[in-house]
């Protein structure tokens, strides 16, 4: 009788349990985005990003204060966050998502490993799938990721107005990279 | 038996799928660090209306400001409402570090120059620490170039200054509104009239409204303790409005102050604002 009761019983507990070995996880990583448009080009790095990864479940979430955006320009970085993103009312930037790889990762394999994810990107206050291709790299079983993908301010509510129409583009690029080292 | 087991395995691990990309978020988010929160942009530039909101110019930012205040408007249509007749401040001011901010000016009117320093001793935070209230130090000297009338007098330039000393200490309730309340303390080194005293404390309160993300209402009040005997002179009222684009923050108002050094609108008013001495009035600021 109980070994019927023995493999539901492992089964559940290794789908309930999500052991910190399995999950690396990084706070100083960099998010940045470029706008370019006729009058200005914009550019703003924020190294505070945090990031956790599950690499046996093909898991990813990234989270960030958008405050900790940094501007070359003081008060292009108050506009920002005031008028434009906001942040008091919606603090943060979050994309929950999952992974998958061509070739399945192996933490003993140097290499990068290209694959593709999908998931949920929510900044201010609005959520939109969004689908990118990204790159693990495994060096000395050590992790670290890159993508880069395109958000439109319009998708998320973000209001441009026409007096600088020309200066904000429409279509912003963002780089993220996350170092998941544990040295 | 075991189809059962393996139905039973399927529904029960269903749920568990997307709360685990939750569990990784929460997991994510255990680990973060209180922050101090700082409010941000309690007002949207270094000015109330006249005087000095509790706001620093960050390190390195340089900031024109030219501000004018024009005649009243009823003088009558003969004057264009006070538009003939105006007169002018231009400064510039610049953050030495994010706490602290100097500058330099002139108005027009009485020829006066002005140098002040602002620094930020408090911030409005919480988080990490609760403080409700941002408080600003404000000092300011002003020197009146004006050429005595009466050609007997002979001022010297200890004569010509006075002092302004200022603790700005304002709230952001929300993200409409922050009020501001300025005790404040002049000193002439001489005075227009011998019933005057040389030193005078004046209490002011204002505060915006926020009626857009890019526009307020403005209002600015200064009560003075003292020269009640005069007559002539008014407590500085002003009402106003800010909107913001880009790098500029163009302000819009009417007071019965005609200057715009501290010591001259806090003391020196002599418009009456409930009788129509009212001054239309703009300050523009750009920052580099």
């Amino acid at each position: 009788m109980y070994k019927y009761l023995l493999l539901p019983l492992v089964a559940i507990i290794s789908f309930c349990s999500l052991s910190a070995q399995e999950t690396l996880i990084t706070r100083t990583s960099s998010t940045k985005f470029y706008s370019h448009a006729p009058m200005e080009d914009i550019e703003a790095i924020n190294n505070r990003t945090t990031a956790a990864l599950n690499l046996e479940k093909g898991e990813i979430v990234v989270k960030m204060l958008i405050k900790h955006f940094e501007f070359e320009n003081a008060l292009m970085q108050e506009h920002f966050n005031e008028n434009y993103m906001e942040s008091e009312k919606y603090p943060s930037a979050i994309f929950q998502g999952t992974f998958t790889s061509k070739n399945p990762i192996d933490l003993n394999v140097d290499g990068d490993y290209d694959l593709t994810v999908e998931g949920t990107l929510t900044i201010h206050g609005v959520k939109q799938p969004l689908t990118a291709e990204a790159v693990i790299t495994v060096a000395d079983r050590q992790v670290s990721a890159k993508t880069a993908f395109i958000a439109r301010p319009k998708d998320f509510d973000i209001e441009i107005p026409t007096v600088v129409v020309r200066n904000i583009a429409e279509e912003i690029e963002v780089t993220t990279e996350l170092d998941f080292s544990t040295n | 038996m075991k189809p059962i087991v393996i139905l039973v395995l399927f529904l029960t691990s269903l749920p568990f799928t997307n709360f685990a990309q939750d569990d990784l978020l929460s997991l994510l988010e255990e680990g973060e660090e209180t922050e101090a929160e700082f409010a941000l942009a309690t007002f949207k530039g270094s000015r109330l209306i006249n005087g000095h909101t509790v706001m620093t110019r960050r390190g390195g930012t340089l900031e024109f400001l030219i501000a004018h205040r024009f005649g009243r408007i009823n003088s009558g249509a003969y004057e264009l409402f006070g538009l003939d007749n105006a007169n002018v401040r231009f400064g510039v001011d610049y953050g030495l570090s994010d706490n602290v901010t100097v500058g330099l000016g002139r108005n027009s009117f009485e020829k006066t120059y002005d140098a002040f320093a602002k620094v930020a001793l408090l911030r409005q935070q919480t988080g990490k620490q609760d403080i409700p209230v941002s408080v600003t130090g404000f000092f300011s000297v002003a020197a009146k170039t004006l050429r005595s009338t009466s050609p007997e007098v002979e001022l010297s330039f200890s004569d010509r200054l006075s002092y302004t000393y200022q603790v700005l200490v304002a709230r952001k309730f929300n993200d409409a509104l922050s009020l501001q309340l300025m005790p404040t303390y002049i000193h002439y080194n001489l005075v227009e009239r011998p019933e005057q005293d040389n030193d005078l404390l004046s209490v002011g309160i204002g505060g915006r409204m926020k009626v857009s993300k890019r526009m307020s209402i403005n209002m600015e009040y200064y009560a003075r303790f003292g020269d009640q005997e005069q007559d002539d002179l008014h407590d500085a009222l002003a009402i106003g409005i800010d909107l913001e684009t880009g790098g500029h923050v163009f302000q819009f108002q009417f007071t019965n102050s005609r200057a715009m050094i501290e010591k001259g609108f806090i003391r020196e008013t002599t418009g009456d604002f409930f009788s129509g001495d009212i001054h239309l009035g703009f300050n523009i600021t750009r920052t580099f």
